[in-house]
């Protein structure tokens, strides 16, 4: 077990990726000499050389479809994204191209490509850099989506995802980069929990709140803050956006009888609307309360002396827990809130 | 007088506009005058020297040929058996060309009107009328023929052919890789990241424009104020303008674009001056928005009909060939139509069929439930 900091983790995640397979190629804007301007690439064009670890031109576009071309050759690109804001110019080729080619060849070429995107807010960014895409991509049939919330899962997923023969989108929480853990190097990627499975941070009993990415590290505290007040709050780390692994969700709602959705994006058709309604759907009977949401506002992410209003915190999701209980709160005596 | 291009312009209402003027389609490399004269270039005729007169009469039957299985689809289209048909009808000099210059280890990266290059490259035409049919997206393995399937967004495949390059680059192979696209295309912004790309890493990879005057109904002169071959050089990337009706003078630059990518030299970018003599698909009607006198022009420069004369100067179009090249023709037709209107519908679950290389179990789910719902109505 070794301490590490999550960017750290990825960093050396990759470098075992890379370590197993040649045929493993970084693609991405400044991720060779500077490391990328997170550093999450640090020291590997250095081992692995610049064909290996492909500085490219400025082109988000570009670097998408030319990853295409390198993947119909064998390869298996991870493309880094600067920025979530930035991956609106390559939007086409990851829906119409990367997503599909499996489906337009009918399985004859893979698109085993890596789409590695730092996301959210909370570091105090201008415009462009603090989004939240990952509902247009889990909409988006032929991807897989996936956000880590931990180093030690940063470590094996993104391996997991450069493994895959599907292509995966995997969403890092950049606020959290330098928050440290434990990782233990040792794990293999068979004795690994499958990519696609949600995890129980924490059991509980009286209510269901299910995080990713970023978020994952305040429902821990939401859980601890809430059971000071006697209520008891099951956390579950999705990992996987696309598909959901709602098996665990199911079996902790039919327990709790709540559901509570957090996120960062925006609340009109994101993620929480797809669970609320597919938990409807498989657990109606045991549910004792609507699912609640808690999530960003629907505006494009506001300047930074604002954001602490747009992501959810500790108090704005303890409020969506007790609507869930049924307890006072923000909206009690609202029809239809 | 205007150029065909420059009055594209003026019936756009866009005269005025700064810029300069497309260049008269005749200021290209030609090996084969429009009435079937050989003439000499001294650049040019050395990547052609070995061609024998077999040869010559082997495009003259491929563009004869294709241009017969366009007619056949058509007429497929028209009778409900196809969905849409996209015809090459006067491009088949600049397909036969460049596809004829090909090795098999090369990569083609097409659009979606390169059939003429998919029969050079060994494919059976019904796997093409099968996509336009509705029965897949794609239906053949881009490895055994070394194609990829159509590309319908417009220029995204330069990207790919890019990147594959790049990939061979890598591997230190010798192949190259060509990719074709329009005039239209050349407006996008993936073709010009693909030029960006392609000169940053030398990537051994051929941009082959097919300038057919047409986009849809947007005449070239809307995409381009001076020669689409002009634009390459600010890339960093050589270009050929040629004039694609003339099959010799195609293979003579697609060849020379070849060897300059096998042999480290980077990208090249040819613009073949052609024209798209049919519409753009059978969904489109080209009276509404060209003169028929630009028909009228281009017919005469038609690809098959000057080769067809160069060959009867060389008396070498005999009652024999003649007769050959008929058979063929009529053969390959009637193949196409009888394989094409005997396809079966796909199979229902076939929908669910390789979204994903590996298990997805929110797909999973769908098809299971939809399978049960299928079920519900009996055994049938």
């Amino acid at each position: 077990m070794t301490q590490m900091t999550f960017g750290r983790a990825i960093n050396a995640g990759l470098r075992k990726a890379m370590e197993r397979d040649s045929k493993v190629v970084l693609m991405g804007e400044d991720i060779g000499k500077l490391g990328g301007v997170f550093r999450i690439t640090d020291g590997l064009q250095k081992d692995f050389g610049a064909h290996r670890v492909i500085d490219t031109p400025l082109a988000e576009s570009g670097i998408m479809g030319t990853a295409v071309g390198l993947a119909f050759r064998g390869y298996r690109p991870v493309v880094e994204i600067q920025f979530d804001g930035f991956i609106y110019p390559a939007f086409d080729q990851i829906v119409a191209q990367v997503a599909k080619l499996h489906y337009r060849t009918q399985g004859k070429v893979m698109m085993p490509i890596t789409i590695r995107v730092p996301f959210g807010g909370g570091i105090g960014s201008p415009e462009h850099h603090s989004e939240s895409p990952e509902a247009y991509f889990t909409h988006t049939s032929g991807l897989r989506v996936i956000s880590v919330s931990n180093p030690q899962d940063a470590y094996l997923m993104i391996q997991q995802a450069i493994a895959s023969n599907d292509p995966v989108l995997y969403f890092e929480p950049k606020r959290r980069y330098h928050s440290k853990g434990e990782v233990d190097e040792s794990i293999g990627l068979e004795a690994a929990p499958a990519m696609g499975s949600a995890r129980v941070v924490s059991a509980g009993t009286d209510v269901t709140l299910v995080a990713y990415g970023p978020l994952v590290a305040t429902a821990n505290d939401v859980a601890l803050a809430a059971a000071d007040e006697g209520i008891s709050v099951e956390v579950i780390d999705l990992r996987s956006l696309a598909p959901i692994d709602f098996a665990p969700l199911e079996a902790s709602v039919r327990k709790t009888g709540r559901l509570v959705i957090t996120h960062e994006a925006g609340q009109t058709g994101g993620l929480g609307a797809e669970i609320a309604a597919s938990i409807t759907e498989r657990c109606f009977n045991y549910l004792e309360s609507a699912p609640v949401r808690v999530t960003g506002f629907d505006v494009p992410y506001p300047p930074s002396k604002l954001e602490k209003h747009h992501v959810p915190d500790l108090d704005r999701i303890l409020d969506g827990i007790d609507r869930s209980m049924g307890r006072r709160n923000s909206l009690s005596g609202l029809e239809g809130a | 007088m205007p150029s065909e291009a420059e009055a594209s312009t003026q019936q756009a209402g866009l005269t005025g506009l700064a810029g300069g003027s497309v260049p008269a389609d005749e200021n290209f490399i030609q090996l084969i005058t429009a009435d079937g004269t050989r003439v000499a270039n001294p650049d040019y005729d050395r990547w052609v020297a070995d061609v024998t007169d077999q040869e010559l009469i082997a495009y003259y039957e491929d563009m004869v040929v294709i241009r017969r299985i366009d007619t056949e689809a058509t007429a497929l289209q028209r009778q409900g058996q196809l969905a849409l048909w996209a015809p090459l009808l006067g491009q088949e000099a600049a397909q036969i060309g460049s596809a004829r210059a090909l090795d098999a280890e090369d990569f083609v990266f097409p659009s979606y009107r390169e059939n003429g290059v998919a029969y050079v490259r060994g494919l059976d035409l019904v796997n093409s009328l099968k996509i336009w049919r509705g029965n897949a997206h794609g239906t053949w393995d881009p490895y055994e023929f070394n194609m990829a399937t159509p590309q319908i967004i417009i220029g995204a495949q330069t990207l790919h052919a890019t990147g594959y390059a790049m990939g061979i680059v890598n591997d230190g192979a010798d192949s190259a890789v060509i990719t074709y696209f329009g005039d239209g295309a050349t407006s996008q912004g993936d073709v010009n990241e693909a030029m960006v790309f392609a000169a940053s890493f030398q990537a051994p990879v051929v941009f082959f424009c097919q300038n057919n005057h047409w986009a849809i109904s947007e005449p070239v002169g809307l995409q381009a104020h001076q020669a689409i071959a002009d634009r390459a050089p600010g890339f960093g990337i050589p270009s050929m303008r040629v004039d694609g009706n003339d099959v010799l003078a195609v293979l003579a630059v697609t060849r020379a674009a070849l060897d300059r990518a096998r042999n480290g030299g980077g990208p090249s970018f040819i613009e073949a001056v052609t024209y798209r003599m049919g519409p753009h698909t059978t969904a489109d009607d080209p009276t509404r928005y060209r003169d028929a006198n630009e028909l009228e022009d281009w017919a005469a420069k038609d690809p098959i009909s000057r080769l067809g004369a160069l060959l009867e100067a060389k008396g070498l179009l005999t009652e024999e060939v003649k007769a050959a090249v008929a058979a063929k023709s009529d053969s390959v037709a009637k193949d196409l139509r009888a394989n094409t209107i005997k396809l079966a519908d796909p199979e229902a679950l076939d929908v669910f069929e390789h979204v994903y290389s590996e298990p997805n179990s929110a797909l999973e789910r769908q098809k299971d439930h939809y399978q049960r719902y299928l079920s519900s109505f009996g055994a049938n």
